[in-house]
């Protein structure tokens, strides 16, 4: 069983939801990232998610744009983001996935990526325009390489392919809560609960939901329908707010601190 | 590398020629574009599909465009006649409107009453905007703020016919900036929502539709030519940004293997990385030759080491894009047909020319065919021809042309 299922496993034993929360490597600087996951992993993280800065990122809203950006302007490369992994794993055993679009892993090479990136000890890696169709052999080059590829379902996406996904993926589903671009929004919608039924028709793949969760309440719903919640446009606008503040990391443990807080 | 004949050009079921083409979006895209490629491929088995579009072309595009024999030109060449496809009589001024008409019948057919687009120049925009405006739909543009500032005629032709036309502030502030937040915008509004994408790239099915659209050139320019001359040109030469106005020229000549197909990309200001479009760039720093995924397809793509997509520079937005079309990347791979780039300065050159000798006025992304065409045509006896695509005019760059002259 990967570390990633038996994570699920073990909140499905203790009768807990999942939190898992994202950031972008390299922002504000690869130091503070470290800091971050191990703050995060601290603060109760089942899982995390390690997005690499890409220069053109089409699924993403606003506040990932510019967390990509910062990075890049620090030259910040898919080389830093497993070196990141490296050195953290050494201190945390919570599982990481690498977050990427496609094209920053083809230039580094399909079969180096999938070797260096368990050396560094990532978990999974979740290509946001990679769909299975186009994924054949990088699915099964991360399957030798022990890390589960993650894929994506959307309110659009149709019943057989749902059913295809859910064969091609191992760990976790990731469902997108809406039709959209990743960034907060008020309310989780009614296609999130509906998305998740239908993929736990067709696949015993614990599912998380992301896009649009920023809040503690948000994360409470999803955990009523789902096995785990995605935080990622919230936190990294957290980080952008406080920027190089010293009390940045404390801040951000003590956000995902308040996102997992049991309702008062 | 093995060069092997090819006498056609399709892609598989799931939009790969070869390697390249496919679909590489969000998950949320892949219904929208499977809608999309059905009712494509419903359409281009439907008679009246094609007898409406025909129609709309003849009467409102203004096709046939003529093919007309540039004999200054050619006298200033001195070898081959060149002959000049008259893209830029169509209506809007440059063959977008042929991709922009046919779209918008699909969309009407999906009824999607919401149209977005992306424009470099403001040309596809320009169109899409027109059609719009013919079918009554709602019209959403997005143009990176560098093309708004250089193509500021176009900017405010848009809004006359109706649209909207929202300023994209990120990134390199141009068409690949554009397309990203079109993108964004249609994984938001995939319901209603029809996204109009103006060139040979993007996912599937929009390199093997925009080029559908835009064969009408290649086609009715093999009638002409044949007419004119009794025989095949020696070669066809177009300007390459995504490519769809050089694939609608080279598309229905492909089986025609002493055709030479030449595609001109822009060489900007230099050599290195950041300074040109030119995908194919040979140059040691240039970042040409690279494979990678660009918004939706695998191609050429200007990029640095490490994966992130390249800036580039040309003096015409409409060639200021880092990724070339996944079919244009087939036909060189193939040997079917060969690349070469045209400076700025050059350019500049190939417009003033073609304004003195010929009395018209081309676009600066035009204007990166002449160059070569006239050192192709030199190369060649006087009783062969060569066809240049004149794929757009020069208005909307009249201003720019005038400062830089200023300066």
């Amino acid at each position: 069983m990967s570390r990633i299922l038996g994570t699920f496993a073990a909140l499905k034993r203790s009768g807990c939801g999942g939190f898992i929360p994202f950031i972008t490597a390299g922002d504000p600087d690869l130091a503070t990232t470290e800091l971050l996951l191990r703050e995060l992993a601290a603060a109760g993280a089942d899982i995390i998610e390690l997005g690499v800065p890409f220069s053109d990122p089409v699924a993403d809203g606003e506040v990932i744009q510019r967390a990509s950006d910062r990075a890049l302007r620090k030259g910040v490369t898919l080389r830093d983001a497993l070196t990141c992994i490296a050195h953290v794993k050494q201190r945390i055993d919570v599982p990481i996935v690498l977050f990427s679009y496609f094209n920053p892993l083809l230039r580094f090479g399909e079969d180096r990526l999938a070797d260096e990136a368990k050396q560094a000890g990532a978990d999974a890696v979740l290509v946001t325009d990679l769909v299975p169709e186009e994924a054949q052999t990088w699915t099964e080059k991360l399957i030798q390489h022990e890390l589960d590829p993650i894929f994506l379902v959307a309110p659009t996406t149709s019943g057989d392919r749902l059913a295809q996904i859910a064969k091609r993926g191992r760990g976790f589903i990731y469902a997108v809560s809406r039709a959209g671009v990743t960034g907060a929004r008020d309310k989780i919608t009614r296609d999130a609960e509906a998305l998740v039924k239908r993929v736990r028709a067709v696949s015993d793949l614990p599912v998380a939901v992301g896009f649009g969760v920023s809040t503690a309440d948000q994360v409470r719903e999803i955990w009523g329908f789902a096995d785990a919640a995605v935080v990622g446009s919230a936190i990294v606008s957290q980080i952008e707010k406080l920027g190089n503040s010293p009390d940045l990391v404390k801040h951000i443990g003590k956000f995902a601190r308040s996102l997992v807080a049991p309702a008062s | 590398m093995q060069k092997l004949p090819i006498t056609e050009s399709e892609p598989d079921e799931h939009g790969h020629w070869g390697k390249f083409g496919g679909r590489y979006v969000p998950e949320t895209l892949v219904a929208p574009l499977e809608e999309l490629t059905k009712e494509f491929m419903r359409a281009r088995e439907d008679a009246n599909f094609w007898r409406e579009l025909n129609q709309l072309l003849r009467d409102y595009g203004g096709r046939p465009t003529p093919l007309f024999h540039a004999q200054r030109l050619s006298a200033h060449a001195g070898g081959a006649q060149i002959y000049l496809k008259r893209e830029d009589l169509l209506h809007t001024g440059a063959h977008k409107i042929n991709n922009a008409v046919g779209q918008a019948l699909l969309a009407r057919r999906m009824s999607k009453r919401r149209v977005i687009a992306e424009t470099g120049a403001g040309q596809h925009g320009v169109a899409t905007a027109t059609v719009c405006a013919l079918f009554g739909l709602r019209c959403i543009i997005y143009m990176g703020a560098e093309d708004v500032r250089r193509q500021a005629l176009n900017v405010f032709r848009m809004r006359l016919l109706g649209a909207e036309v929202l300023t994209v502030n990120a990134g390199t502030r141009t068409l690949k900036d554009a397309i990203n937040e079109a993108l964004r915008d249609w994984v938001t509004n995939v319901h209603d929502t029809y996204y109009l994408l103006g060139s040979a790239l993007g996912p599937h099915p929009y390199p093997l539709m925009v080029r559908e659209f835009q064969s009408v050139i290649g086609r009715e320019a093999r009638e002409q030519i044949l007419s004119a001359s009794g025989k095949l040109p020696r070669a066809l030469i177009a300007c390459v940004g995504g490519g769809s106005n050089s694939i609608g020229l080279f598309h229905p000549f492909i089986a025609d293997e002493q055709v030479r197909l030449i595609g001109v990309e822009a060489g900007g200001r230099g050599d290195s990385l950041g300074e040109h479009a030119a995908r194919f760039h040979t140059g040691a720093a240039s970042g040409g030759g690279q494979i990678g995924v660009l918004q939706g397809t695998m191609s050429y793509v200007l990029q640095d080491t490490n994966g992130q997509i390249a800036t580039t520079h040309s003096i015409s937005a409409g060639l200021d894009y880092s990724a070339i079309g996944p079919e244009h990347a087939f036909l060189h791979d193939a040997g079917r047909a060969e690349y070469i780039w045209t400076s700025d300065a050059e350019a500049l050159e190939g417009f003033e020319l073609c304004a003195k000798l010929e009395g018209i006025i081309p676009a600066l992304e035009t204007s990166h065919a002449i160059p070569p065409a006239i050192r192709i045509a030199r190369d060649l006896p006087r009783d062969e021809s060569i066809i240049v695509n004149l794929s757009g005019r020069g208005d909307k760059d009249v201003q720019l042309v005038a400062d830089l002259q200023m300066q």
